[in-house]
């Protein structure tokens, strides 16, 4: 049993404008098997959370914790975060020209284990993952997400979710521009992943409609850099029927 | 003509470009000349053969270029030319001074079996001068300067299959070295060429390549130098009917390396393919020149040169130019230029010219990117749990390897490998 927790968590950016704070004081925790659900109109600062979390060199943490285990995060390099078992599901991923899928899976697996995975069964496990998640077998011959569709890219960062299998994982609107068929596909690894590996799940969304596809123990509105309310799976219901406006006119 | 995804492609001059191939709206026999309007120097052709080129398109024109073996028809460059304008010419320590060679400056051996023919070739005795024609002053001084071309031939329907290796070493830097050498493969003749150069040297080598009809030819020139080397070079290759060359240019070490590396037909249905592969470090200058004449229909060529930068004014500059002259119906033509820019302070120019003089073509496009490492790119990597130096090198070695791959001769793939992993390691990396 795993718990990655987040305390009071203060984030700014640098803009031209000069610093920017994005995150006022962040608190939620999670445990292994459990799946969250972080929801909040554009620009509340949910996609700043997961960039955080990951390490992103772009955000800066001002105060606050987040902690993995007890371990704090925030003292890991980028590398080590996803060592130590996180995981993120980029929004946009990025297109890594020369380096084929291939080798990109097998060192990145490589350097999460701590040592190469045996050659014919990691062969077989990518294939099938592949398999199950409707990419091309001629994919991994391919560079890194280099011509690939926007729903191509989100099936690969979930391919990557199932092969490497993290404590935690956090998917920055996984969901969003993806047709309801990879919709499906793309939450049936979600929820295949969360079944195998017992993984913590933190989804992010502006949308209900992967809610109906993975089904979340917890739902977080997230408005102005902060956790505006928590509730349980009813909270999703009520945001689908009614939008965000209760909670953007509290803060206006 | 193939077709591009409107939303794909950009424009220039109103054609597509882009990394697909392109089609030309409207194009039927008039032509269009895409180049820019450079190279003042082709206006007043000298006419070094006797011969005065007839004017097919604009000044601009890669066809006009002057070419001629009187060294006189090349002024001393002031920099300002088209052709010189990026080139350190303060660097070139004596190259382009019409003088002969000091004696064993550059040493030539040639390793080959016993099926292939070594000889030499004096001043005016055929094949030589029949395929390279001096495009520049460099190459009018090796040409005149070198009274014994080395010639290494494989006789029609012999196929050799070990490398055949031409060792040139240099015996000390500004040790001035002119040299010219004829590589030949006769009709269903198969052979590579391989051209290594090492040690230091002021040189100045000429490579003419007869490819005979049907025959296979590769040709990697490997510039190993060490940093205090200046080379510059002529290629030019003739490529006979049916024909198969790839000619791979891969230039790591030298202060200053200048190639021109160029092929043409001699008849129809061959294929050809220039490659090229660079690593400049701080204070190194390499310059890589190709040309491709579709002179004659229904010929395919292809260029990919691909170079990294590291370190305050590390330099590179490729110019690409292709000409499809009116007769070249049915051509299939494709370069393009990436470079990767390691560290900040290093500068690469890419300058692709397309002309096209015949719409009739089954394809032509030209594509150059030039990118920063990005930052993006790490961060994904180390998301994934790779560290930072392995994710680096995994980038570089990605980008590159692609031009390794072509070469096809394992032993020298995998010493290029070891020879990258150590520009890695200078790089900190």
């Amino acid at each position: 049993m795993s718990t990655l927790e987040i305390k009071d968590l203060h984030v700014s950016i640098e803009t031209e404008q000069g610093t920017k704070e994005i995150l006022k004081g962040v608190s939620l925790t999670i445990t292994s098997g459990e799946i969250h659900a972080i929801m909040g109109p554009n620009g509340s600062g949910k996609s700043t959370l997961a960039a955080t979390i990951a390490g992103h060199p772009r955000y800066e943490v001002t105060s606050g914790s987040i902690t993995l285990d007890g371990e704090d995060v925030l003292e890991m390099g980028v590398d080590e975060r996803a060592q130590a078992g996180l995981f993120l599901a980029m929004q946009y991923p990025v297109e890594v020209p020369g380096v084929t899928m291939t080798n990109f899976l097998r060192t990145a697996k490589t350097a999460l284990d701590g040592e190469a995975p045996k050659l014919r069964t990691w062969t077989k496990e990518v294939r099938e993952a592949m398999e199950q998640l409707k990419i091309d077998a001629d994919f991994a011959s391919r560079n890194v997400n280099e011509g690939f569709s926007g729903g191509e890219k989100k099936r690969v960062e979930i391919l990557q979710l199932e092969l490497f299998k993290p404590k935690f994982a956090v998917l920055d609107e996984t969901d969003s521009g993806l047709d309801i068929d990879a919709l499906r596909v793309v939450s049936e690894g979600v929820n295949r992943a969360h079944e195998a590996n017992g993984m913590g799940t933190m989804l992010i969304t502006h949308y209900t409609r992967i809610l109906n596809y993975i089904k979340p123990d917890h739902v977080h509105v997230f408005i102005d850099g902060r956790v505006a309310e928590h509730g349980g799976p009813e909270l999703a219901d009520e945001l689908e029927e009614k939008g965000y406006d209760r909670f953007l006119a509290a803060t206006a | 003509m193939t077709n591009t995804p409107a939303d794909q492609a950009e424009k220039v001059a109103g054609v597509e470009v882009g990394e697909r191939r392109i089609s030309i709206p409207g194009m039927t026999e008039e032509g269009e000349n895409l180049a820019a309007e450079t190279n003042q120097a082709a206006e007043h052709s000298h006419g070094g053969l006797g011969e005065t080129k007839q004017l097919t398109s604009g000044i601009g024109s890669r066809a006009n270029r002057h070419t001629g073996f009187d060294v006189a028809g090349f002024p001393q460059p002031s920099g300002r030319e088209e052709e010189w304008r990026f080139t350190p010419l303060k660097k070139l320590t004596g190259v382009l001074t019409d003088e002969a060679g000091q004696a064993d400056a550059a040493e030539h051996r040639v390793t080959a079996s016993e099926d292939v023919v070594v000889s030499s070739l004096a001043q005016g005795i055929a094949p030589r001068d029949s395929v390279l024609q001096p495009a520049d002053r460099a190459a009018a001084v090796a040409a005149k300067n070198v009274d014994d071309a080395l010639h290494v031939s494989v006789p029609a329907d012999v196929e050799v299959a070990e490398p055949i290796r031409v060792d040139i070493t240099g015996a000390g830097a500004g040790r001035r070295a002119n040299s010219h050498i004829v590589l030949q493969a006769g009709t269903h003749a198969k052979a590579v060429f391989v051209l290594e150069h090492r040690g230091s040297a002021a040189f100045n080598g000429n490579v003419e390549v007869i490819v005979g009809d049907g025959a296979d030819v590769k040709v990697i020139s490997l510039q190993r130098w060490d940093d205090d080397a200046v080379h510059v070079g002529q290629h030019d290759a003739e490529v006979g009917r049916d024909a198969s060359y790839k000619h791979v240019a891969v230039s790591l070490g030298g202060a200053v390396i200048r190639l021109n590396t160029n092929f043409r037909y001699a008849a129809e249905g061959a294929e050809a393919e220039m490659y090229g592969l660079y690593f400049a470090d701080a204070g190194q200058h390499i310059e890589h020149r190709t040309f491709v004449d579709h002179n004659s229909p229904r010929n395919t060529s292809n260029v990919l040169y691909k170079g990294a930068l590291q370190g305050a004014s590390a330099r590179t500059v490729w110019v690409g130019d292709v000409l499809i002259r009116k007769e070249a119906v049915g051509t299939d033509s494709y370069e393009k230029n990436q470079n990767l820019v390691l560290t900040d302070g290093a500068r690469a120019d890419s300058v692709p010219n397309l002309e096209i003089e015949t719409g009739v073509i089954e394809g032509a496009g030209h594509a150059s990117s030039t990118g920063r490492f990005d930052e993006n790119h790490l961060f994904y990597l180390m998301a994934r749990g790779i560290p930072e130096k392995e994710a680096r090198q995994l980038v570089v070695r990605g980008f590159l390897n692609e031009i390794i791959q072509k070469i096809g001769v394992s032993s020298i793939e995998d010493s290029l490998q070891e020879d990258l992993e150590n520009e890695l390691e200078i790089a900190g990396f």
